[in-house]
């Protein structure tokens, strides 16, 4: 039960929604009885802004009468079982109801529906909002219910099929409903049926173990982006998400992704993409309840229905849907899932989830499927079980703890304190997964993917005051423009936004009545334009509540003219290519000469794109590849004080129509300078070149940079004091050492040009001054320090590894994102790379899908008037085929009031990778001392605001809640960092680029680096572990970063983001150096190994099987290295032990004793 | 002599003025940095549209000049008790600029640090206390004139 407490909510929720239970409350209440007024609150959103609530809000629970004082919990538990009752007795309700799970989550009034089974009372507390009479409550329910009942019966038996479920809603006219409504539907009605086993509490066991273990993540994440997102990314479903919302006209009603594929397939296809989508939620279900609940996509369910049995349909139509969002994205995601039918059972799994960088948490999923597997049992089942029975007595529960004003009882899993010097094992047994926000279940579905979209504070505390108090910080960390497998891509002649803040219609609106909707962000009351009330899913008119806008947090549009400033651009590539003796000596000229060859046609793009090249020492040289040509000209500019452009449209050439000049300059260009004995470097000059060759067009200019710049505008000097490296007294020189490069940057940015930087250097090259160019251009920055292609080829591998990925990876040209949120929030600070144009709005020239941002908000008034607060990232960008599309990102969390909710939200990841930005910055402005200074004040003033404030217990020690246990082991981790370490030598440039990265790399990636994951690999068991597809993955425990927990009889792998170090202990298992190395013994590994043969021995398929799962959704893929027990690179392994003292850097007991005097000062 | 530093301090308070409300422009109405500080930082700029914008806004170091003109002409004026409650402000200015952003030319704003919340506010701050400075100084230099005067 405890488990339950705070998730649990959404948690309870979800379990009665499979079960029916939830939704079916109120379905039936709502059509038998005073259906109106109750339902249009459930009936979507609308209730949800404020009341949806959320139990913990206190006030919440207020509307419904009877039930008000019980807490959400109470609530949604003894919702459920009435529901479940009710539902399986009457079923044709349910219909309707399966969506209510979700209407039942989000409105306050559910609970009170439910509880009192009396519409009428609820339908106050959501506000007479909801009073819809347009809506003809009854007749479409009656309808829907019938054919719902019938539907959902025989998923529940077909379980199999996810897609089942999702049937529901299309028939009945229910278009009223929300559309959410109408999936859960589905899934509940599979649920209920399944309710009696076990899997169908799994599901909701899961969300609610948040806390500690790995799999919940999976279900976690799942439920954030709810249905809508998954279904859309959703692996499996690919194709069928696209929500395509088409414009109104009727019979395009395709998918946007469709778009190309409508043609002909139109609307069946989309209703069967749709279809395809919840089925394959469905399958995961099926076994697993979780997986299934989110599924539970809104739009597949109406449509699907019919289709939605037969598996194959949807996977039939599901696959061209990837496809073609591919073809529309021009974008290669080489993994993108191959709708296949094999995908139906494994994949969809994968794909409810839907997040291809989630794949791992998915893949439990999967795992559940083929087997029962013990992971299942380990979190789901396990949960669910308990959960199911006990309704009850949850029910008592949570109203004995309604004095906590609905603090659910997982918060007070995630309150528990936990003394830190007593507690040695603070660590789950798999990567920590982001808590999940306390939001009704149904919004949980909906909810915004914690990979896109994550709050350092997923309860928002109500004013600054409490803010201050928590001694937290609060801010957003976002990746925008991630890889997404499946995305709602909407097509539609007006894209709705509200009047006053041009807030994007999501998932988290009001819809007032059917023709009014009131804004999430500003309150603003707008009306539904005609267009939106037509519904290209279920191709029904009158349901704006089921487009797929509002039943995806996460959505594209195809923007119209009214987005352009100008004509979309075309994709165009500019290559700078220092050819100095110096890079010549480097000799990665050649390598890039063949990454390029090779990827040539792989670069993101379409008939328009165009390339030039640019070579520089110390002169300018110019490649003129203009068609007709029989060979490339080079054109050399000595004048680099005052650089011109010697020709004007037969430097940039259109790659199609030039390609065999391309692939000849590529091929000659490395012998072309091969004897070059110039060493000087002219790179602001020709910089400013390009900058003149890209400015008619806009597009991105790469720069492949191997000293310090020495001639002309932008040379630098050495700054650099080697016997300063170890310096424990400051760094000097993080800033940069002239403001040529930034201006070059605003200049290119203003011109939509975005500037990337490879930095090749064995010496210092001052990255300081040359970053800024990448800094303020949003372009990326990649440094290879002693980077030699004959001495270093581990760094060679990682360039060329690199080099492929930057080259094929999606681009967005002339981008802007603006960060919109809830009255009485504000954006303070933003981190990343690019340039703020506004208070709100980024400038990004070019956006790329390797990098984040962060934002540091703050609260100016207070948030009482509100229990939900909405964050809204909009990100327009030109695709790399000439399309102007808009990205939006919604995500919605909880206001609480009390000190002891927030805490219990706290995202300690979120926190470290926020804190980790400000330090950046504070280092930069300040000094590196000061930053050290601030981090360990941090750890010092939560543990301090803990005590005094909520903690009650009279403990000794260092107490913090459960949440932020691992607080101060990522601080200090942050501290060892090479950015922020000091005493330790750390050269200038790399301590720089360390930066450049947190202020870049994604949470995941982020906290990989900061805090590696270390696991055992000798004695890999089955236990837990994950089935994908054929292979079996082992998901071996993480370890505590100590040198204790290593044993010379052991091998042990570190993952520490982007390189993997395989540490082989001197008296490791001889089978396992000769099955998985391949080496007979261990004297006889090689001291610089660094791949795994790949072995025919289960032990070696193993090891690479984990190995792939643990790469599986990384941008650029890892190096591994071999580290053995006596070689020198074992300290290369040893400086990522973070709980362990160094020569300069005391030990994590030693920290925390240090936290303790400070504490006592 | 009163006189003119009557006319030059009502001057410097009007820029003052203009340089705050170019701030809450900046804040409020999204204004881009880079216009917003190149009105700001004197920069020779291409021909403004607004001319009185111009005039008022590209000020930023000739307040600071003519601010230490003040001090100059106090100085040789024997004025110690009004140097004195202006050396504080010039050695501000000095400080302030010298800790000014890494820039190749003169000026005190970077474009992108300027929308930092706690630069924005902390130049709106500023911009404030010092119009209240020079509105104060504008009445005690009034008062000055007046006396002289009358006395004579």
């Amino acid at each position: 039960m405890s488990g339950f407490t705070n998730l649990n909510s959404s948690a309870g929720y979800s379990q009665n929604s499979t079960p029916n239970g939830g939704a079916a409350p109120h379905y039936q209440n709502g059509p038998v009885q005073t259906y109106p007024s109750m339902y249009p609150p459930a009936g979507y959103y609308g209730a949800p802004p404020q009341q949806q609530g959320y139990s913990t809000i206190p006030g919440h629970a207020a509307p419904a009468p009877n039930k008000a004082p019980v807490t959400n919990n109470a609530h949604s538990a003894n919702y459920y079982h009435n529901n479940h009752q009710q539902q399986q007795q009457n079923h044709l309700p349910q219909h309707h109801v399966a969506p209510s799970p979700y209407s039942a989550p989000l409105s306050s009034a559910p609970p009170s529906q439910p509880y009192a089974a009396l519409p009428s009372a609820a339908p106050p507390p959501t506000n007479a909002h909801y009073n819809q009479q347009p809506f003809q409550p009854h007749p479409p329910y009656a309808t829907p219910g019938s054919y719902y009942g019938q539907q959902s019966y025989h998923p529940s038996p077909a379980q199999q099929h996810p897609s089942l479920v999702p049937v529901t809603a299309s028939g009945p006219g229910a278009p009223l409903y929300p559309i959410v409504s109408y999936p859960s539907a589905p899934g509940s009605s599979q649920y209920g049926t399944l309710s009696s086993s076990q899997s169908t509490s799994t599901p909701v066991g899961i969300p609610t173990q948040m806390v500690g273990a790995p799999l919940h993540q999976y279900s976690a994440a799942p439920p954030p982006s709810t249905t809508a997102v998954h279904p859309g990314y959703g692996v499996g479903p690919p194709g069928q998400m696209a929500p395509t919302v088409v414009n109104g006209q009727g019979s395009t009603a395709h998918n946007a992704v469709h778009q190309r594929y409508t043609q002909s397939h139109q609307a069946s296809l989309s209703y069967d993409s749709y279809s395809g989508v919840p089925q394959s939620s469905g399958g995961a279900d099926t076994d697993q309840p979780p997986s299934g609940t989110p599924s539970t996509s809104v739009h597949s369910s109406p449509g699907h229905h019919q289709g939605g049995d037969t598996s194959s349909s949807t996977t039939g139509s599901a696959s061209p849907v990837p496809n073609s969002y591919d073809s529309l994205e021009g974008g290669s995601y080489p993994d993108s899932m191959p709708p296949s039918n094999d995908m139906t059972n494994q994949a969809p799994p994968y794909g409810s989830y839907g997040y291809p960088s989630m794949q791992s948490a998915y893949q439990q999923g999967p795992t559940s499927h083929t087997d029962a597997s013990p992971s299942h049992d380990l979190y789901g089942q396990s949960s669910y079980q308990q959960y199911s029975q006990p309704f009850p007595n949850l029910f008592q529960l949570s109203a004995a703890l309604g004095g906590l004003s609905g603090v659910p009882e997982l918060e007070v899993e995630a309150l528990r304190p936990v003394n830190l010097l007593q507690e040695r094992n603070l660590l789950p047994p798999r990567p920590l997964e982001p808590p999940e926000p306390n939001v009704s279940s149904d919004l949980k579905k909906v909810n915004c993917s914690p990979q896109t979209f994550r709050c350092t504070l997923t309860s928002i505390p109500q004013t600054q005051a409490l803010l201050n108090k928590a001694r937290l910080p609060l801010g957003l960390l976002l990746h925008p423009f991630r890889d997404l497998q499946q995305l709602p891509v909407i097509t539609s002649n007006t894209i709705v936004r509200c009047r006053s803040c041009r807030t994007y219609i999501n998932p988290f609106v009001t819809f007032l009545d059917q023709r009014r909707w009131k804004c999430n962000l500003c309150y603003r009351v707008n009306d539904v334009p005609d267009e939106f009330m037509y519904n290209p899913v279920t191709r029904s008119y009158g349901e704006p509540h089921k487009r797929p806008e509002v039943q995806n947090s996460t959505v594209e549009f195809i923007a119209s003219s009214d987005y352009m400033l100008r004509p979309p651009q075309p994709a165009v590539y500019l290559f700078v290519l220092d050819v100095s003796h110096n890079a010549v000596e480097a000799g990665y000229l050649k390598y890039f000469c063949e990454s390029l060859l090779e990827n040539l046609t792989k670069l993101p793009g379409d008939m328009r794109t165009r390339v030039g090249f640019l070579t520089f020492d110390s002169t300018i040289h110019f490649y003129n590849l203009q068609e007709g040509l029989s060979q490339p000209q080079m054109l050399v500019v000595s004048d680099i004080d005052d650089v011109f452009i010697p020709s004007h449209d037969s430097l940039m050439v259109n790659l199609k129509e030039s390609k065999e000049l391309v692939k000849d300059l590529l091929t000659s260009l490395p012998e072309m300078f091969s004897q070059t004995r110039e060493t000087h470097s002219a790179l602001g000059p020709a910089l400013q070149a390009a900058y003149k060759l890209m400015s008619p067009t806009g597009g991105r200019i790469t720069v492949f940079q191997t000293q310090l710049p020495t001639l002309g505008a932008g040379a630098l000097q050495s700054r650099e004091d080697p016997n300063q490296r170890s310096s424990a007294k400051g760094v000097q020189h993080l800033g940069p050492a002239t403001d040529f490069y930034k201006k070059l940057a605003l200049d290119c940015s203003g011109q939509q040009i975005g500037v990337d930087l490879f930095l090749l250097s064995s010496q210092y090259a001052d990255l300081a001054s040359l970053a800024c160019m990448s800094k303020y251009s949003a372009g990326s920055v990649f440094y290879y320090p002693s980077f030699h292609y004959i001495h270093n080829p581990a760094q060679l591998e990682k360039f060329q590894k690199d080099l492929e990925r930057y080259l094929t990876r999606k681009i967005g040209f002339e981008a802007v994102m603006r960060i919109r949120c809830t009255k009485g929030l504000s954006i303070h600070t933003f981190h990343g790379n690019f340039f703020v144009r506004s208070t709100d709005l980024l400038s990004l020239a070019n956006v790329n899908p390797d990098s984040a941002f962060a934002v540091q908000m703050s609260i100016e008034d207070s948030l009482a008037d509100s229990s939900l607060a909405c964050f809204q990232a909009a990100l327009l960008y030109t695709s790399s085929r000439g399309k102007r599309r808009i990205r939006v990102h919604t995500l919605c969390l909880p206001v609480v009031n009390q000190l002891s909710d927030v805490y219990a939200g706290a995202d300690v990841q979120a926190i470290t990778c926020l804190l980790a930005n400000m330090a950046i910055d504070r280092s930069v402005s300040s000094s590196l001392s000061d930053a050290r200074d601030a981090l360990v004040n941090a750890v010092v003033d939560l543990v301090s605001a803990y005590k005094s404030n909520v903690s009650n217990l009279q403990q000794s020690g260092l107490v913090v809640p459960t949440s932020m246990r691992l607080f101060p082991l990522y601080i200090l981790a942050l501290l060892k960092q090479k950015a922020l370490r000091t005493g330790t030598s750390t050269r200038l440039d790399e301590r720089v680029f360390a930066m450049c990265e947190f202020k870049t790399q994604p949470l995941q990636q982020l906290m990989r680096m900061v805090h590696p994951d270390l696991y055992r690999l000798d004695n890999l068991s089955d236990q837990g572990a994950l089935h994908l597809n054929d292979t079996v993955v082992p998901q071996p425990h993480l370890l505590h970063l100590s040198a204790e927990r290593l044993s010379r009889d052991g091998a042990f792998l570190m993952d520490c983001g982007n390189v993997f170090y395989l540490w082989i202990g001197k008296c490791c298992n001889e089978m396992f150096i000769r099955d998985v190395l391949g080496c007979p013994n261990y004297a006889s590994i090689p001291p610089n190994m660094s791949h795994i043969p790949e072995l025919e021995t289960p032990l070696s398929e193993r090891v690479r099987a984990f190995l792939d799962w643990l790469q599986d959704n990384r941008a650029f893929s890892c190096t591994i290295h071999v580290v053995k027990d006596d070689a020198s690179a074992k300290a290369t392994l040893f400086q990522h032990l973070v709980e362990d003292q160094s020569e300069v850097a005391s030990s994590y007991r030693d920290f925390l004793q240090h936290i303790q005097q400070q504490m006592s000062k | 002599m009163e006189c003119e530093f009557l006319s030059v301090c009502f001057y410097i308070a009007i820029i003052l003025f203009l340089q705050i409300i170019a701030f809450d422009e900046l804040k409020t109405d999204y204004k881009n940095p880079i216009d917003q500080c190149n009105t700001l930082n004197p920069t020779v700029e291409k021909v403004k549209k607004i001319k009185r914008v111009k005039i008022a806004l590209k000020l930023v170091l000739p307040e600071y000049l003519i601010h230490f003109f003040f001090c100059v002409m106090f100085f040789c004026a024997a004025e110690w008790l009004t140097l004195c409650l202006n050396l504080p402000l010039l050695a501000y200015h000095v400080w302030r600029y010298m800790s000014r952003p890494v820039m190749s030319c003169p000026g005190l704003y970077d474009p992108t640090t300027i929308m930092n919340a706690d630069i924005l506010a902390y130049c709106q701050k500023e911009g404030w206390c010092k119009l209240a400075f020079y509105l104060l100084s504008f009445f005690y230099y009034l008062y000055g004139m007046i006396y002289v005067l009358v006395s004579s």
